[in-house]
């Protein structure tokens, strides 16, 4: 039986697309066969993070409407074994996902995968109620910023009384905090809120902090997921969520200010 | 940066402002979605309701609904304005409410509370 989870956030761009695309890599990285879906009908991104825009023929929608067949849709990463890509319509809207088309499919390829992970749109429409509605864990996306925390407090009220769990009196979703965009040196001007904060506001345990950035930028313009650049901070930042997400037990990095060495402070450069 | 501003007080971090705006602001949303859909309705109705016989102020109304085990207790408090102020809306409405009570109590309350045995809704 597979695991079926949310990236969820309410606010938009905070980095869902993003951290779907990497926690799904992560996934299939360590052996578990992985599909990661796009929900956000009418505007289809994931496909190009993924790195796989070109290979799109078919996608969810017309297997929602069986205009083709799952295995039609679905896109095989070319890097990763174990990790595919189910693209949603640029075409369509939010109205084209039925909760029983989404439960035929989700069901479908729970025979065949780990983990189902569901990337949703903004906002708490449609696409996004349907995106988190059969759900096992959630993973809410915030940044530390007064509107995207808000937003994150306002889906998890969703998730607790509008998802399949909620509604049929079964355990509850899980729900962990991913915060991204995090950056310690504003955080210590005083200038941005700290994780223990935004930990305390919201109060859901903590799957990982993702420091700002500059290869997240780098690999999505390439079309690679993030967490491929071992190089890079946010990578290791991701590598880190997934397996804490698998249930190891693995020290937060990356959220006080790295050190400077003499060199680079004369220069006054930033990382 | 000049010697003197190091030993004035420093201004209040933004990240501490974020932080007690987002308290308040989502401590009064939370408070709101914990209600059932119909509280607010059930609140304006009983309002124009009450307001036909007696002048009451719409903010010094309350209506709480606590969930027990398998009995939840529907809570209406309102406000009544002060003796002087009653009497006046009394001339005004005809069918005005007399209290029992003639005290000059600046404030007055009437509390009820509905009990609805095994009442379950989801919220």
């Amino acid at each position: 039986m597979s695991k079926i989870i949310v990236m969820t956030s309410g606010k938009g761009g905070v980095g869902k697309t993003t951290s779907s695309a990497a926690f799904a890599t992560g996934l299939a990285l360590r052996g578990f066969k992985t599909v990661v879906i796009d929900f956000d009908v009418g505007l289809r991104n994931l496909d190009l993070v993924m790195g796989c825009e070109r290979r799109v023929v078919f996608d969810f929608i017309n297997v929602i409407n069986g205009e083709a067949k799952l295995n039609q849709a679905l896109i095989k990463d070319k890097r990763i074994e174990n990790l595919y890509i189910l693209p949603t319509s640029q075409t369509r809207d939010k109205d084209a996902l039925t909760r029983e088309g989404v439960e035929k499919v989700l069901n479908e390829l729970s025979k065949e995968f780990d983990y189902i992970l569901c990337d949703s749109p903004a906002g708490i429409e449609r696409g996004a109620l349907m995106s988190l509605y059969f759900a096992d864990h959630a993973i809410i996306v915030t940044n530390p910023e007064v509107s995207s925390v808000r937003d994150s407090d306002r889906i998890l009220g969703v998730l607790n009384s509008r998802s399949r769990r909620a509604e049929q009196g079964l355990e509850p979703v899980t729900q962990q905090l991913l915060l991204t965009r995090y950056d310690p040196e504003r955080v210590e001007k005083g200038e941005m809120l700290k994780v223990d904060d935004v930990l305390e506001i919201l109060a859901i345990p903590l799957l990982g902090v993702i420091p700002e950035s500059q290869a997240v930028l780098r690999a999505s313009n390439v079309g690679m997921p993030v967490i491929l650049d071992e190089a890079s901070n946010a990578g290791l930042a991701y590598s880190d969520a997934v397996g804490r997400f698998l249930g190891e037990d693995i020290d937060h990095r990356f959220v006080t200010p790295q050190k400077k060495g003499l060199f680079s402070r004369l220069l006054r450069r930033s990382a | 940066m000049s010697i003197f501003n190091f030993f004035r007080a420093a201004p209040r971090a933004s990240a501490v402002q974020a932080k007690e705006r987002l308290q308040i602001v989502m401590a009064h949303e939370r408070a709101g979605r914990s209600g059932p859909d119909y509280l607010p309705m059930l609140q304006q109705e009983l309002l124009a309701v009450i307001a036909k016989y007696v002048n009451i102020d719409e903010n010094k109304v309350e209506v709480k609904l606590d969930r027990g085990g398998d009995c939840s207790t529907l809570e209406v408090n309102i406000e009544l304005p002060a003796r002087e102020q009653a009497k006046a809306a009394s001339a005004a409405k005809p069918a005005a409410d007399k209290p029992g009570n003639d005290h000059a109590a600046a404030k007055r309350s009437v509390g009820g509370s509905v009990g609805n045995a095994g009442a379950k809704k989801r919220i």
